[in-house]
């Protein structure tokens, strides 16, 4: 494949990383807008998709970015935008368009202080409960956690072909630190990349059905194919006619939702460091990860019984698996760049009334080990 | 100076056919028919519309210019065939 | 009515006058979704059969023709016809249309969509798409009002109007479409109303025809205005646009704003018409000047 990262190890940028990544899951479109702290991943996009026959755009704002992403991707296009917090709450109502007309596309989301303009510059990781709620109504989204360069790239391509297995939007929930970061980075030989592509239709036009419910995800008519489907944001039939019936409603809905919630065991992903005989169970995800992670190493040393849970994935949150732990250990601190958010689904999901601390940081900055060795301290009533 | 013989003179005219369960009652082609032929009905139909009908006795009025099915929003009305009669019949 | 028997004569009905009064129109408009939601006196019906009309007549194939449509009555036009359809949110079809053209530039892309949802909320990526010149035609039904939430007022509603949310009458001055479509980068501008059926086909058809951006304004009637305002009867408008349009092709688009006073003329035509380059072939020439520079590891 001409102009494509080769296949070797790099010492490379965190948002450059996501942008050579899509390129190999196949991306070919880009939209975007400008923003701190992604505006590497435009800008390199900007200069690698002529190279490779792809189209770079730049849009008015970010609604219309995440658009014309949903257009280019109904025309069969792989596309993609990266945004920040900002740029993110704009696109919200886009993601139930793709969520509705089931249209697999990719959201980058490099994480910063927030809320609202906050410091653009720096760190944050506010955005986990909005990765799953920001849009009004029901639907399911994937979002994956990157913690390191390798990771960024991993984790861009599976949001890629997540998107395409189940014509969904994925997200990708970087943060400044992971984004801004040079690290090293493994692209492995191509045979061994999986690359999913959309399913397309089998039976001829005029036995097509555009939402075919007798499908968990029916397979994806592109624009000009002869296919001359409707697509409807509105609550639609099989056909993809508008309809207002109850059952109709009710049937879209639930296979919609299940598309994601029946296969979550497949698409969840997490690491664990030392849980096996933990007492204590760390929960943190991103830049953060990597602190407690250093944390962990050293109380082992000094015979502490502590472990990290780091969730790979935000949404489907692996709650199975908490609930396994949560049995084993007495107590959980969950360490983020937030007042409070992903620690509400460890509490949800804790298998029983055990203590559940949160452990929250000044959005910007990425807590030291000091700092949280010193909250472990606390715990232990040192 | 020959004279028209207006039994062999024939001319078109046409025919519409109107469902009136399509009909919105709007008015357009009533409006826009350039010879004045149609008119509301005295009935409704389903849905509490007039719909069009030809006037008493201008039944071979339609000049066949197709305006009322090129106006009509519903697809209510429309040119079903063109009739050429005698002119003799036209004659007012 | 509503049993499946009388649906079936009603949609056979509508396919037979369809077809009589253009062949193929049958195919090209859903006649299973006959009749359609459009209001007594609503012009979307004639606009409706206008532009599957110029689909056949357009020696483009149906299946490249693409349409794209927002929130509103005009918004669900594109789902009548039987060609690939996206109803989209609300204002964001030309964003949506950029990204269709662009991904594949065979697709004849065709926005459709109501004042409301193009140039109020939808203003901002309306005006960027014809800056850039996107080879992507723009269908606005101007009927000076939101339709289908019931008649609140919009960025075209004429000044002294009465609407929902105006009800002691418009105190704001409102767009001039042909205007803003030229002051934004349009190269082609039209505007008819439905009863100027012929006129209006055939500007669709050149609109197909047309490389760039292309922005055809109908001004349409709706009950939902007209009641309120000069125009009580379902004929009243149309009465108005045959009395009081005027064809004007050189007008001064400064001067052609919408007042829908007796008195003023409601100016149409086809306005504007240049060939600059698009900015699909202008990318296109940036990717083949890259490739020409050699690809880099």
């Amino acid at each position: 494949m001409p102009g494509l990262l080769k296949p070797g190890k790099y010492f490379m940028q965190g948002n450059i990383a996501i942008a050579e990544a899509a390129l190999i899951a196949g991306c070919r479109f880009y939209a975007g807008y400008p923003i701190t702290p992604s505006n590497e991943i435009a800008e390199w996009m900007s200069r690698r998709l002529p190279e490779v026959g792809g189209v770079f755009i730049q849009m008015e704002d970010e609604i219309g970015s995440i658009v014309a992403v949903l257009g280019a991707s109904a025309a069969g296009v792989k596309a993609m935008t990266a945004t920040s917090g900002p740029g993110f709450s704009l696109m919200m109502e886009s993601i139930g368009l793709a969520s509705m007309m089931e249209i697999p596309s990719v959201i980058v989301n490099v994480m910063r202080a927030g809320p609202s303009t906050g410091i653009p510059t720096l760190v944050g990781q506010g955005d986990i409960m909005q990765a799953k709620w920001g849009s009004h109504g029901d639907y399911e989204i994937v979002a994956y956690l990157p913690n390191s360069v390798q990771e960024a790239f991993d984790l861009t391509i599976k949001a890629f072909n997540t998107a395409e297995r189940y014509r969904i939007l994925t997200i990708v929930l970087a943060d400044q630190v992971i984004g801004h970061m040079i690290g090293k980075l493994v692209v492995p030989d191509y045979s061994e990349i999986e690359i999913i592509e959309r399913e397309k239709p089998t039976v001829p036009p005029e036995e097509y059905l555009v939402s075919d419910s007798r499908y968990l995800v029916p397979p994806m008519a592109i624009a000009g194919m002869g296919y001359r489907v409707n697509y409807d944001s509105l609550t639609h039939d099989d056909r993809g006619y508008p309809s207002v019936d109850r059952d109709v409603s009710f049937r879209l809905i639930q296979r919609l939702v299940r598309k994601i919630r029946e296969n979550e065991r497949k698409i969840a992903e997490w690491e664990e460091y030392e849980t096996d005989d933990a007492d204590l169970l760390m929960v943190a995800y991103g830049c953060t990860s990597r602190s407690v992670k250093e944390v962990v190493k050293k109380l082992r040393k000094e015979g502490f019984r502590i472990g990290l849970f780091r969730p790979k994935t935000a949404w489907p949150f692996p709650w199975w698996r908490i609930r396994e732990l949560s049995e084993k250990v007495s107590k959980i601190v969950v360490v983020e760049i937030n007042m409070g958010q992903m620690v509400h689904l460890v509490r949800e999901y804790a298998a029983r009334d055990i203590e559940i601390m949160h452990a929250p940081y000044a959005p910007g900055y990425m807590p030291d080990p000091g700092y949280i060795e010193g909250i472990v301290h606390k715990v232990y009533g040192a | 100076m020959r004279l028209l013989n207006l039994e062999k003179l024939f001319i078109p005219i046409g025919r519409l056919r109107v469902e009136p369960e399509l009909c919105k009652g709007c008015g357009f082609c009533i409006e826009f028919c350039p010879r004045k032929i149609l008119d509301f009905s005295e009935d409704v139909n389903s849905r509490g519309y007039h719909y069009p009908i030809i006037k008493k006795g201008l039944e071979d009025q339609c000049a066949a210019c197709g305006m009322c099915q090129r106006i009509c929003p519903d697809y209510a009305i429309y040119l079903e065939k063109i009739e050429k009669i005698p002119a003799s019949k036209l004659v007012r | 009515m509503s049993s499946v028997s009388d649906r079936f004569r009603l949609r056979e009905f509508s396919a037979t006058a369809l077809s009589t009064f253009y062949k193929g129109l049958e195919e090209v408009i859903r006649v299973d979704r006959m009749p359609h939601i459009f209001c007594p006196g609503c012009g979307l019906g004639i606009v409706l059969k206008g532009l599957a009309e110029a689909i056949l007549k357009s020696g483009i194939p149906v299946e490249k023709h693409v349409g794209v449509s927002g929130i509103g009555c005009t918004g669900r036009l594109p789902g009548y016809l039987k060609i690939d359809a996206y109803h989209v949110t609300h204002g964001r079809p030309i964003a949506f249309a950029v990204g269709l053209k662009l991904a594949n530039p065979e697709l004849e892309v065709t926005v459709v969509g109501g004042d409301g949802d193009i140039v109020t909320i939808g203003g901002n990526h309306f005006i960027h798409a014809a800056r850039r010149n996107h080879d992507i035609n723009v269908i606005i039904v101007n009927n000076f009002i939101y339709g289908m939430t019931g008649g609140q007022y919009g960025a075209t509603t004429p000044v002294g109007s009465y609407t929902t949310t105006s009800p002691y009458g418009h105190v704001e001055y409102p767009f001039n479409i042909p205007l803003l479509a030229y002051a934004s980068g349009a190269t082609f501008i039209a505007r008819w109303t439905p009863i100027h059926y012929a006129q209006m086909v055939d500007t669709f058809i050149q609109m197909f025809e047309h490389k760039g951006f292309a922005v055809v304004e109908i001004i349409a009637p709706c009950v939902l205005y007209g009641e309120r305002n000069r125009f009580p009867s379902y004929t009243d408008m149309v009465k108005y646009f045959r009395d009081r349009c005027v064809i004007d092709n050189e007008a001064d688009l400064r001067s052609i704003g919408i007042s829908l006073d007796p008195k003023e003329p409601l100016v149409i035509g086809v306005f504007y018409k240049v060939r600059k380059k698009t900015y699909e072939e202008l990318y296109r020439e940036l990717i083949e000047r890259v490739s020409k520079g050699g690809v880099r590891e």
